[in-house]
């Protein structure tokens, strides 16, 4: 088994690699997933202008300093890929490590931020806008967990130099989870 | 699992033909994006707000997808892809925003929002229920 591969992480039917082929339509499917938040959301935002009172608990700095993390960790993402295009299978896992750490650091300012908010009484159920800000931004954190332990054993693999086509599809998930966090940022913590 | 071999795809470990890129700029000007989309709703300039945080939200997410995600030398079909995702979050908005946005017009009833809202709609968009 260790010198045959399944066809499908070979074959190109459509001229591109088929693994990269199913993370596009993985991220298809996210798009709706998660446009169908974001639009539903403005829309409501539009329709209800009390919802900027309720904005305005939002910490602009902790939402600035996640999205500065996520752009970093994506700069992580990317090397790894161009380690990964020169064969350097090391390198590669060990930016993508670097790139779960970014997660990681992200969660925790999450855990944090949410912790503050739920003390200070601002639950899912406090109001409309806050159904929103925890839905939105939960969906989100669920799927940087999913990355990071995707990441983890695409490092895993890519240590030994094996699969390294692996290092740039988990990077495009990435980097879509990092763009799905540029239009939460302002939606959630700018527009007050 | 049916396992067999199958030719190889023709780029190295089936990756993009990739020009090269300055990543670590990119990144600095994603950075410089991003505290522009800090600083600018301070100035308290509706206008100003909406172009730097969510016009500059566009120009990071297009230099992510086009730099990081590699989409300018992606294969054409997944632009197509991408598309009909993107046609199909304007449909769901087309379909949907007249009932969440729109409070009052002909055969309208939205009793909560136009309660809460704008008491005056009633008076003008009950015309039959």
């Amino acid at each position: 088994m260790s010198d045959v591969k399944t066809i499908a992480t070979q074959r190109s039917a459509m001229n591109i690699p088929t693994g990269r082929l199913a993370v596009w339509w993985v991220l298809v499917s996210e798009i709706v997933i998660f446009g169908g938040i974001l639009a539903s959301y403005t829309m409501h935002r539009m329709a209800h202008a009390d919802w900027a009172e309720q904005a305005a608990h939002t910490n602009m700095w902790i939402g600035a300093f996640n999205t500065f993390v996520l752009l970093t960790s994506s700069l992580f993402a990317v090397l790894a890929h161009q380690a990964a295009e020169k064969g350097n299978g090391k390198k590669a896992s060990r930016l993508l490590w670097m790139t779960i750490g970014g997660g990681a650091v992200f969660l925790t300012v999450k855990s944090f931020e949410w912790t503050n908010e739920i003390r200070h009484g601002f639950t899912i159920q406090s109001s409309g806008f806050w159904s929103y800000y925890y839905t939105a931004a939960g969906v989100h954190a669920f799927h940087v967990i999913a990355g990071m332990c995707l990441m983890a054993w695409v490092a895993g693999t890519a240590a030994k130099n094996q699969e390294l086509h692996r290092v740039e599809n988990v990077g495009i998930y990435w980097h879509f989870v990092d763009i799905v966090w540029i239009f939460l940022f302002p939606l959630l913590y700018i527009a007050k | 699992m049916s396992t067999t071999h199958a030719p190889e795809v023709h780029a190295p470990h089936g990756s993009h033909a990739e020009p090269h890129r300055n990543y670590v700029k990119i990144w600095a000007i994603l950075l410089g994006l991003l505290v522009i989309s800090v600083t600018g709703p301070m100035l308290g300039i509706k206008l100003v707000t909406l172009i730097t945080a969510f016009g500059i939200a566009l120009v990071k997410a297009y230099l992510v997808a086009k730099n990081f995600m590699h989409l300018d030398i992606e294969k054409p079909i997944v632009h197509w892809m991408l598309v009909a995702a993107l046609a199909l979050m304007v449909l769901l908005w087309a379909g949907v925003a007249p009932d969440v946005q729109k409070h009052e017009g002909q055969h309208w009833k939205k009793p909560p929002v136009a309660t809460h809202h704008a008491p005056a709609h009633d008076s003008h968009g009950g015309g039959g229920h």
